[in-house]
């Protein structure tokens, strides 16, 4: 691809993320070795030995690409998102926590407090006799030490930083991922700001036979056990091949399983989960307003999970409302 | 919350009716608080939930909803699909701690200028009830967050120097 030319420098990081973007990356095979002929990788702590001091030394826009994966929840990745931008000519929220948040911004749902009061109190697999709980700040005989705050809202790379381009999926698949290296290398990249990939849904790609949808009653995956040819939305499981982009070629669909959205909304929708439930809601066979409600809330007893499973933080809500003065979120934020 | 709290509250009328009802209301000379303000689209079916997240989004604290009355929709049953839209989100406010109550939607027709005008005045007093909804504030950390970052940044500096 690029004989003789100057190595392009390419950085990979991880925030808020399960790491499986990571892994991902690895997922384009024997292509990584493309990848090393045509970049220096100059960061990538996960798999390479580099220190963030490197990076501080660096020109502003030195890096030519970094690959970012993962939300931001701490002061350090929100350091971390801002030293990468500066340094870097082009950005790409890589996957679907940089993008929209996924799953660790369900924790959006709750506050801070509660969070901690799960993970370091009420597990029931805890072993915490001291009750301790991580600081900001912690005085011990030689010093201070300190840990990054932790947010009580988690935000998307694009709600920290400005954003040059967009990988989705949870994780984004190997062959869009090596599309996407191709398009930098060959500097075809689209329109900055921009979704790399296509503006089609997984309906679109789904083999299941289509016929009217009318839902009269909500099942769950285990309730039912589904026709294997025809459309799993028709049969009344929550399906969000609707309102998801087409990247993955309808993997879950294929093997009787619905889409639960990881490909994240199509080109032009501001709110993913909005986009979802509205054209979901609109096949609700029946025109009594009793019996509509009694469907949905039989039916969908968690539409924050079902509709905004990966996109809560990106959406228009962003999270729950925290109760009590200014909103709750300034109070929580002081917990630690 | 303070007696004085006027909520702001924006209205998404049909064209065919509740809009007209409005003008209706408007030109005989029927009171209403002013807190709404209305914005016309052409049927109920073409209220997005989207719209109304958007607008509490933007600092609204109520949103009303009003379309032609169930059967006399004019693109035939598009007043049932906002029904149903209705009703789901609604589900999803509750979900995310948001008072239901907050979205409203009523059936007017075109010639219920004062049932419009109720429907508006009784909405306006119920969200004054609720208070305002501060949406923005909810996502917005304090000042420790930039202090945090200040922190690191300064670190950061002073283990460069070392180097
Ligand atoms: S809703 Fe789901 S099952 Fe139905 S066509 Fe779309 S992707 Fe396939
Ligand atoms: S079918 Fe849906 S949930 Fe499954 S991989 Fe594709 S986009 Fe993701
Ligand atoms: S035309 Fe009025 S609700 Fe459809």
């Amino acid at each position: 691809m690029s004989e003789g030319k100057a190595k392009g420098k390419l950085a990979l990081y991880w925030a808020a993320s399960c790491g499986g973007c990571e892994i991902a990356v690895l997922g384009i095979d024997t292509k990584i070795l493309d990848v090393a002929e045509n970049f220096d990788i100059v960061f990538w702590p996960c798999a390479t030995d580099g220190k963030v001091r490197d990076v501080e030394k660096m020109a502003d826009g030195e890096i030519d690409v970094c690959l970012f994966n993962g939300g931001i929840r701490t002061s350090e990745q929100e350091y971390m998102a801002r030293l990468m931008r500066q340094k870097s000519k082009v950005l790409v929220a890589f996957g679907s926590c940089a993008h929209e948040g996924c799953i660790p911004g369900l924790s959006n749902l709750d506050s801070k407090e509660s969070c901690f009061k799960t993970v370091y109190h009420d597990s029931p697999s805890l072993d915490n006799p001291q009750g301790t709980v991580p600081r900001t700040v912690t005085e011990v005989p030689e010093g201070k030490l300190h840990l990054p705050l932790y947010y009580d809202t988690l935000k998307t790379l694009d709600q920290t930083v400005p954003v040059d381009y967009y990988l989705p999926g949870c994780p984004p698949e190997a062959d869009r991922i090596w599309d996407a290296i191709v398009a930098i290398l060959e500097q075809k990249l689209p329109e900055p700001g921009s979704i790399i990939g296509s503006d089609t849904t997984v309906c679109d790609d789904c083999p299941r036979t289509r016929e009217e949808k009318k839902i009269k009653k909500f099942y769950r995956t285990w309730q039912i056990k589904p026709d294997p040819d025809k459309c799993l939305l028709e049969q009344g499981i929550l399906c969000c091949g609707i309102a998801t982009r087409a990247g993955c070629g309808a993997l879950c669909p294929q093997v009787n399983s619905p889409c639960i959205g990881c490909y994240g909304p199509n080109n032009g929708v501001e709110d993913y989960g909005a986009r979802l439930f509205s054209a979901v809601a609109s096949v609700i066979d029946s025109q009594d307003p009793k019996e509509i409600d009694a469907i949905i809330k039989d039916g969908i007893p968690d539409p924050a999970g079902s509709f905004y499973r990966f996109s809560l933080a990106h959406s228009l809500l962003r999270r729950s409302k925290l109760k009590g003065k200014d909103g709750g979120a300034k109070v929580a934020a002081d917990a630690s | 919350m303070s007696d004085n709290f006027e909520p702001k509250i924006v209205g998404f009328m049909c064209n065919w009716c509740s809009y007209r009802a409005a003008d209706l209301a408007g030109s005989a000379r029927i009171k209403y608080p002013p807190n709404v303000r209305i914005i016309r689209v052409m049927c109920s079916g073409r209220m997005d939930p989207a719209f109304v997240l958007k607008a509490l989004s933007l600092g609204a604290d109520g949103v009303m909803l009003a379309g032609c009355h169930p059967g006399e929709c004019h693109y035939i049953d598009q007043n049932y699909k906002a029904m149903r839209r209705y009703y789901m989100l609604k589900h999803m406010l509750r979900a995310v701690g948001v008072e239901e109550d907050r979205v409203r939607l009523v059936w007017r027709s075109a010639a219920e200028g004062e049932q419009l005008a109720q429907a508006v005045t009784e909405f306006v007093a119920d969200v004054k009830k609720l208070g305002p909804l501060e949406w923005p504030d909810n996502w917005e950390e304090n000042g420790q967050r930039l202090k945090a970052l200040e922190d690191i940044v300064k670190e950061h500096q002073e283990a460069m120097e070392v180097n």
